[in-house]
């Protein structure tokens, strides 16, 4: 188990948070416009990188608060942890 | 004073040869990247069934010790979907012969599998799945929880614990074997019809011509091709990058554990979906327990301790007996999970390039059937019919198989 810095709370146990995929997908702009394999790709194709990844985490058993990370895949390391809408 | 057998004892011998160990060729008719159960499994049936053997099977480290050096070794068929449940008990059946086709002990031991409801919607989930599964002719019976304590005495179904066992699904075909023999058992034979499996050589590019691969670049050295197959399981979307093909694919951690040598107390497969337990005994003694995946993505072949934690929390209540075991170590593995829980297997935009991949926790008891599978497909050059379900245009047609009720762990 590691310590995980919320950017509103602090370093909190793991436990203490949830795990929500890649970060910075954003939402089609025209989505009235998105073919079916556009919409594919959006809603289940996401990067599964080996190494430095941005990805969502929410402190949900605290401040219940989204916030993105860079967290190192091969090692587990977090890098960094930033608000939404920050920069890493 | 006399003594009873030690458990393990009977365990066969191994044989005095197993494969060579040679230099790479600079070309093969297929290349298989992945020497796993699956990438095996494909070398052998390639040979035995279709007649190719200029193949080489291509593993970074050594033969089979990734996932099928860290598996839990469960068999069983008993999914819900008609695509799953034709391509699991594709897998058993050629399980229930595999010793023979394959010359070598592998310790198939079909013990049988229950499968632990506890709670009224897991009750309805199950007996849908066993008539599922009957419909399907796959072995399945719903059992209520005094008949599951017959099958495996040590299970608590008293009904004041947190989750009370309100009954069972059971499929008594189902058994574990023993993974590294299964493994080298289908080396060997790969072996003698003239597949080179080559080790330590790690595939670091792919050289194409328009939508062809015509060479993969290697640790050691470029080997060309004519058509390829990749069984890397957690490492094949780190591969299709290489290649700008994406697929649904996230690798997570999945964790089990082991504990010291006991005397047999324990004689069937346990699972349960909802605390999350699933144990069996291995021939020698060894409690062997899955855990969970761990929520995040990784590549590190271990995982957090609260989900161990938790897990033996689950056990430990399910099995009061466990409370006097000692765990003796735990491991992680790298899964492949996809958005349906069910694998990605087929064609690729690259017209000679097929994928074997996102089987999640499943992959050790798929190994026979897709191995047949997926050398079918690439002989052919055309999906075989029980993994053509499973093809990467799913997600954008939307026929998904969605497989999370009876996956073994939920992702």
């Amino acid at each position: 188990m590691q310590l995980i810095e919320c950017p509103y709370c602090g370093p909190r146990e793991e436990v203490e948070f949830h795990y929500g995929g890649q970060a910075h997908i954003a939402y089609p702009e025209t989505p009235s416009e998105l073919s079916d394999e556009e919409w594919a790709r959006y809603v289940f194709f996401r990067d599964n990188t080996k190494g430095e990844f941005a990805e969502r985490w929410s402190h949900s058993g605290g401040c219940r608060r989204w916030f993105n990370a860079v967290r190192d895949t091969r090692t587990y390391a977090f890098h960094s942890t930033y608000r939404i809408g920050e920069k890493p | 004073m006399t003594h009873e057998t030690p458990p393990g004892a009977h365990l066969p011998e191994h044989a005095d040869f197993l494969w060579r160990n040679p230099e790479p060729k600079r070309t093969y008719d297929v290349v298989i990247v992945g020497g796993g159960g699956h990438g095996l499994a494909t070398a052998h049936y390639l040979a035995r069934n279709h007649g190719i053997t200029n193949v080489a099977v291509l593993e970074k480290g050594w033969l089979a010790g990734g996932n099928m050096a860290r598996n839990t070794t469960l068999i069983r068929s008993n999914y819900l979907w008609d695509e799953s449940a034709a391509i699991y008990e594709h897998a058993l059946k050629l399980w229930e012969g595999l010793e023979e086709d394959l010359g070598y002990p592998i310790l198939f031991s079909q013990r049988g599998v229950l499968n632990l409801a506890h709670t009224e919607q897991d009750v309805r989930d199950s007996v849908r799945r066993v008539e599922a599964n009957k419909l399907n002719g796959i072995d399945a019976e719903w059992l209520t929880p005094d008949e599951v304590a017959k099958i495996c005495p040590i299970v608590n179904i008293s009904d004041d614990i947190r989750y009370p066992v309100q009954g069972a699904t059971y499929q008594p075909r189902a058994g574990i074997a023993k993974h590294d023999w299964v493994a080298w058992g289908f080396a060997r034979r790969a072996d003698e019809a003239g597949v080179d499996l080559i080790q330590d050589c790690e595939v670091t590019g792919f050289i194409t011509d328009g939508d062809t691969v015509t060479g993969v670049r290697t640790s050691r050295g470029d080997i060309g091709c004519g058509t390829v197959a990749l069984c890397s399981a957690g490492h094949t979307s780190t591969l299709l990058d290489m290649l700008g093909v994406r697929a649904p694919l996230q690798s997570h951690p999945l964790q089990a554990l082991v504990s010291e040598l006991l005397e047999p107390v324990h004689p069937t497969i346990v699972m349960s979906n909802a605390v999350h337990v699933y144990v069996s005994q291995a021939h020698k003694g060894e409690l062997v327990m899955g855990a969970g995946v761990d929520s995040y993505n990784g590549y590190g072949q271990r995982g957090a301790f609260h989900v161990i934690e938790r897990q033996m929390a689950a056990a430990v209540e399910l099995f009061p007996v466990f409370a006097r075991a000692h765990l003796l170590r735990t491991w992680g593995g790298i899964v492949d999970v996809t958005p349906d829980a069910s694998p990605v297997v087929g064609h690729t935009p690259y017209r000679n390039l097929f994928v074997n991949s996102g089987w999640g926790t499943g992959g050790f008891k798929a190994t026979p059937g897709i191995g047949w599978c997926l050398a079918d497909t690439v002989a052919n050059g055309r999906p075989h019919e029980y993994v053509a379900p499973f093809a990467l245009d799913r997600f954008v047609s939307g026929a998904l198989v969605d497989e999370h009720g009876a996956a073994a762990v939920a992702h």
